[in-house]
């Protein structure tokens, strides 16, 4: 009888106005089965870490196409780990990010980030087999 | 570490307020999880009363930003809201989009706000009490207000409208004509109406209308208001707000809060009592092999299901007298 739903806040984070991408990736997840919860646009790392702990979602999914990837990626990160749900929850995302900033990142604690033109079925994989592969 | 005690600091933390804890019980309790039934039960028993307020209507009416406003009006006055916003579960995909804090950014990062997205599911037993129970959750966190949002489409507003001890009911003048075509059910629950954009044209016709449609509500004694607000402005709030606490003092001093309440307690065990017999009879009794034995013969048109059903529930008693008379 129990029934894990995977649940996804899909943010866009700081000032540019390009939801579409976001939007896009937010209904082919729902179109996969998961409870997404999508804030919109220009939001803080605060709004982002507070949503994603009261809505206890296991993934949190950045688009960011301004080229702020290094500041804002980090600093949702470092507010995850000050509210304790850094271990367990994913960090996730993408956007225009160069190859050697995603390493970078993923050094830094954040998982895979995907580039433009990545196929919407790529994230939904990688998502399920993280959530598969946890504890 | 033991289960219990992962629970006990669960169940501490929830009636501490804090949001982390309060979160993840709602999780356990929305995926029906080992630990659901505890976790309800000890918060039941600890539960403070808060005010439940629905605020429901058609998709496009400003529910959020109303939801919103509201609870910017609460926070003025240093009371503490929970906010449960339900959208429907795509039937299809079992998936859901929650986009309703997109329009609450006056409160998002507010420590004195605690908002949860929660879908319709599967909703056994009803999406009322999946709601009820979420709702239970954040009562016993010490929140003065909770606030239900909905949006008004089939069953769900109906549902809400048990759970919800004032309802409030969200038109803008768009849905004008529709009034008295509308489904019976949305005007039927409101306790409060509101003329949300009322900056608008046709405001003002949608009042009269709605009145028109609420006149014809008899044999009931309270009136529900019909107030206008412009939410994405604030205005017209600080009367919502009183006419929510006109209605809730209603509640208490005619004696109709306590009828609700002691309905809504009979129906509760009742479905809990249903779903304990459901799962006893299928998932332990085995009862689901006799069923699929029926299954065949109703498929080949020699059988009804009627008497499989019957064959089912006689067969259960049986067994249950010969318990008994081995104990």
């Amino acid at each position: 009888m129990v029934e894990n739903k995977i649940r996804i806040l899909v943010a866009k984070p700081g000032l540019d106005g390009h939801d579409r991408g976001a939007k896009v990736v937010a209904a082919a997840l729902r179109d996969a089965g998961m409870e997404v919860i999508y804030t919109g646009l220009r939001q803080t790392p605060e709004m982002v870490v507070n949503a994603a702990v009261q809505e206890d979602v296991d993934v949190i999914a950045l688009s960011i196409l301004s080229g702020a990837h290094m500041t804002h990626f980090p600093a949702v990160l470092e507010l995850m780990r000050e509210h304790g749900i850094a271990d367990e929850v994913l960090l996730t995302g993408g956007g225009i990010i160069p190859d050697e900033d995603i390493e970078a990142l993923m050094e830094q604690g954040t998982g895979r980030l995907f580039g433009p033109g990545t196929n919407t079925g790529d994230i939904i994989a990688y998502i399920r087999d993280w959530n598969e592969s946890r504890p | 570490m033991d289960e219990h005690a992962n629970h006990d600091v669960l169940i501490e933390g929830v009636l501490n307020g804090e949001w982390r804890a309060t979160a993840r019980a709602i999780s356990i309790v929305e995926d029906l999880r080992p630990g659901r039934v505890e976790i309800l039960a000890r918060l039941y028993l600890a539960g403070r009363s808060s005010s439940v307020c629905g605020i429901t209507g058609p998709s496009g009416a400003g529910k959020s930003t109303l939801v919103d406003a509201l609870a910017s009006r609460y926070r003025d006055a240093d009371e503490r809201v929970g906010i449960v916003c339900v959208d429907p579960t795509s039937p299809f995909s079992g998936g859901a989009l929650l986009g309703d804090r997109i329009r609450m950014n006056e409160i998002v990062v507010d420590p004195g706000v605690f908002i949860r997205s929660m879908a319709t599911r599967g909703s056994r037993g009803g999406l009322g009490r999946a709601a009820r129970e979420v709702i239970s959750i954040v009562e016993a966190t010490g929140t003065e207000r909770v606030i239900v949002e909905t949006v008004g489409v089939g069953q769900i507003e109906l549902d809400i409208a048990e759970a919800a001890d004032t309802v409030v009911v969200v038109l803008v003048p768009e849905s004008g004509d529709g009034i008295q075509a509308m489904k019976a059910g949305l005007m039927e629950i409101g306790d409060v109406f509101v003329v949300n954009k009322a900056d608008r044209d046709g405001a003002d016709g949608l009042l009269i209308e709605i009145e028109s449609v609420l006149a014809l509500r008899t044999g009931q004694e309270w009136s529900p208001p019909v107030l206008t607000t412009i939410a994405s402005q604030g205005q017209g709030i600080e009367e919502l707000a009183e006419a929510i606490d006109t209605h809730r003092q209603w509640l208490v001093s005619s004696g109709e809060g306590e009828r609700r309440r002691r309905h809504r307690i009979v129906s509760y065990v009742k479905e809990i009592v249903l779903d304990a017999l459901a799962t006893g009879l299928w998932e332990e009794g085995g009862y689901s092999d006799k069923l699929d034995e029926s299954l065949q013969e109703i498929m080949a048109g020699r059988k009804d299901p009627f008497s499989a059903a019957e064959e089912i529930v006689s067969a259960s008693r049986m067994l249950e007298s010969l318990n008994m008379d081995t104990d």
